[in-house]
């Protein structure tokens, strides 16, 4: 998996693939391919697959998700928010996020932005400066921002997870 | 300040007091994952360094997801952990033993302890006054590694539970009709505390169901007060020792409170495909079902067993319907099977599997086909959660489950009560 060092700094851009409210992690990462979790490149080819069935076919490095509320509601599986960072999305943005999804999203240095969607269409080109704390919607030419997220975890972003964290500094160190 | 229950127990293993809002890194006491969640732990810790575990006795792995393994590759998977745990002098807890939230409270979590789990309905163990919560595969690695986890401690909504239910109106259906008030999302992040003069009287198994749904909520932990109810559940796990007092302070800051007459309250239905989708049994319409579940973590228990044969006794369940049932844990089989009600159920149809998760994550055991509709005890009904996207997944009470399973639709149980 590709690590995200200073996750914060950087400027992601990308297209933008719209989702509805309450994405579960059941349409994330279906109970029928649990076999393929010890083989995520292969369970990341069906990421999202009950939700957009051509979603992990279109999506490349760099893009973004934007969804409603709710996103990532259910299961605690870290292969939820692995597979959509393996299937190259930057940054996950939606109107709310369920909890564990979030959290495992920053221990695995997943940007997850809690942001206006409505602003945001499918196909739509942004630009995101994560440390302005600003989404550029390129293709509509307005500006949005995003919740603060508490030092912790812009600080387990910046090391590119909780395991890079850890490793880091031999321990904790929030 | 006064505190409220989680303040109280993330404070005792922060060092310092804490309160909604602070974020700490806490000792944890007992740390587990499942088949589907451990692997992805276990290559963290090899990634981190870690050949061990910091507390082996407290540190588990239960395969129940996928127990005993239906294909190579999640066998594969499985052996991943049973060598991990043999390495480390982990416990592990394999085929047969039963659930992972039910062997919890049966033997390893006592009141005050933080719990930490890699599976969603890790908060099923705040029934017994413990801070327990469920969180993914790295968080759990850190946990096994270190005996530490970071954490935001959560506000806290109070729900108060007061009045009698009618007959008719069990704990499951308590919590399907709060998570359908306050909805899906309706505690995310947040603590729910389980209080109110009927509180105090629910069973130890109504609260292992009440609490095991908070998540579904978008709870962060479910927790009820300890009292003798705790106290005499841990004596029967021949934990009595390990009984501790925990109750919030006079005047701790709750975010809202909520109260909830149970008297008031009819059989729920959550229908497809959320959890907070409820509507009440008179409201549900003629719904056919071809496959009923009684078990899982939710209602997987002796007393949710013993409802469902009272209702089945001397009867057959109706031709068009599969009655799987799925004991929630060996010492529950077991006493299910001298009591009776496993022979009762078999005679009524049922078909009785291994202690386990069952059909309810849709791995094997009973996923559903194209159209089908399954009427279940368990937690959570999502598109596609029993193993088929073209499929529906509605939630009840076990008794509901069982009279719905002879009469061929989802039926109202309070007709032969």
């Amino acid at each position: 998996m590709a690590e995200q060092k200073n996750a914060m700094q950087k400027i992601l851009k990308g297209k933008s693939f719209k989702f509805g409210d309450d994405i579960s992690t059941d349409l994330i990462a279906p109970g029928r391919y649990f076999h393929l979790r010890s083989n995520m490149p292969e369970l990341a080819k069906h990421v999202l697959e009950d939700a957009d069935m051509e979603f992990a076919q279109k999506v490349k490095q760099g893009d973004f998700i934007a969804a409603g509320k709710n996103f990532g509601l259910g299961s605690s599986r870290e292969h939820a928010p692995a597979i959509i960072k393996l299937a190259g999305v930057g940054a996950v943005l939606a109107k709310s996020f369920a909890r564990i999804f979030f959290r495992n999203s920053i221990n695995i240095g997943l940007p997850v932005l809690i942001c206006d969607t409505d602003k945001i269409d499918e196909n739509d080109e942004l630009e995101i400066d994560l440390g302005l704390g600003l989404i550029k919607n390129v293709t509509k030419n307005i500006e949005l921002g995003f919740k603060a997220l508490p030092d912790v975890m812009i600080k387990l972003l910046n090391d590119g997870g909780l395991v890079e964290h850890i490793t880091k500094n031999k321990g904790f160190n929030l | 300040m006064d505190k409220t229950i989680s303040e109280k127990i993330i404070s005792s293993h922060a060092g310092r007091d804490v309160y909604a809002g602070d974020i700490a890194v806490v000792d944890v006491d007992v740390v587990m994952a499942q088949d589907g969640t451990g692997p992805l732990a276990v290559s963290q810790l090899k990634k981190m360094g870690f050949e061990k575990v910091k507390n082996p006795t407290k540190s588990i792995f239960f395969i129940d997801h996928a127990s005993p393994s239906p294909r190579k590759e999640l066998s594969n998977s499985q052996s991943v952990l049973r060598n991990y745990a043999k390495n480390a002098g982990m416990v592990l807890s394999d085929v047969g033993r039963g659930v992972c939230h039910q062997i919890l409270v049966e033997d390893f979590v006592s009141p005050g302890q933080i719990v930490i789990g890699a599976d969603s309905h890790t908060c099923t163990p705040g029934a017994l006054g413990a801070f327990s919560t469920g969180m993914g595969s790295t968080d759990i690695a850190v946990g096994f590694a270190l005996s530490k986890t970071w954490l935001m401690v959560p506000q806290t909504i109070k729900i108060n539970f007061i009045n009698e239910p009618c007959k008719g109106v069990y704990a499951k259906d308590l919590i399907i009709y709060l998570i359908g008030q306050i909805t899906a999302e309706g505690a995310t992040y947040k603590a729910l505390e389980f209080g109110g003069s009927y509180a105090k009287k629910m069973t130890i198994d109504d609260r292992f169901t009440i609490s095991n749904m908070a998540v579904e909520a978008g709870a962060k932990a479910g927790i009820f007060e300890s009292d003798d109810i705790t106290e005499k559940f841990l004596k029967s796990q021949d934990r009595e020792n390990e009984y501790r007092e925990i109750r919030a302070d006079k005047n701790p800051v709750y975010e809202q409170t909520i109260e909830i007459d149970c008297s008031m309250v009819e059989p729920m239905i959550s229908m497809p495909h959320t959890v907070d989708n409820t509507c009440t049994i008179g409201n549900i319409g003629k719904v056919r079902v071809d496959q009923v579940l009684i078990g899982t973590c939710t209602n997987g228990r002796l007393i949710d067993l013993r409802v469902a044969a009272d209702i089945l006794k001397g009867k057959k369940v109706d031709k068009n319907v599969r009655l799987i049932v799925v004991p929630a844990s060996k010492k529950v089989y077991l006493e299910a099977i001298k009591e009776g009600i496993i022979e009762t159920l078999i005679e009524s149809g049922a078909a009785v599997q291994s202690p386990g998760c069952g059909p309810c994550v849709g791995v094997h055991q009973g996923i559903l086909g194209d159209g089908e509709i399954c009427l279940s005890t368990q937690n959570r009904n999502f598109k596609g959660r029993m193993g088929n996207p073209d499929s529906f997944i509605y939630l009840s009470s076990p008794a509901v489950a069982a009279y719905s399973a002879l009469k061929g639709y989802i039926s109202d149980v309070r007709e032969i009560l």
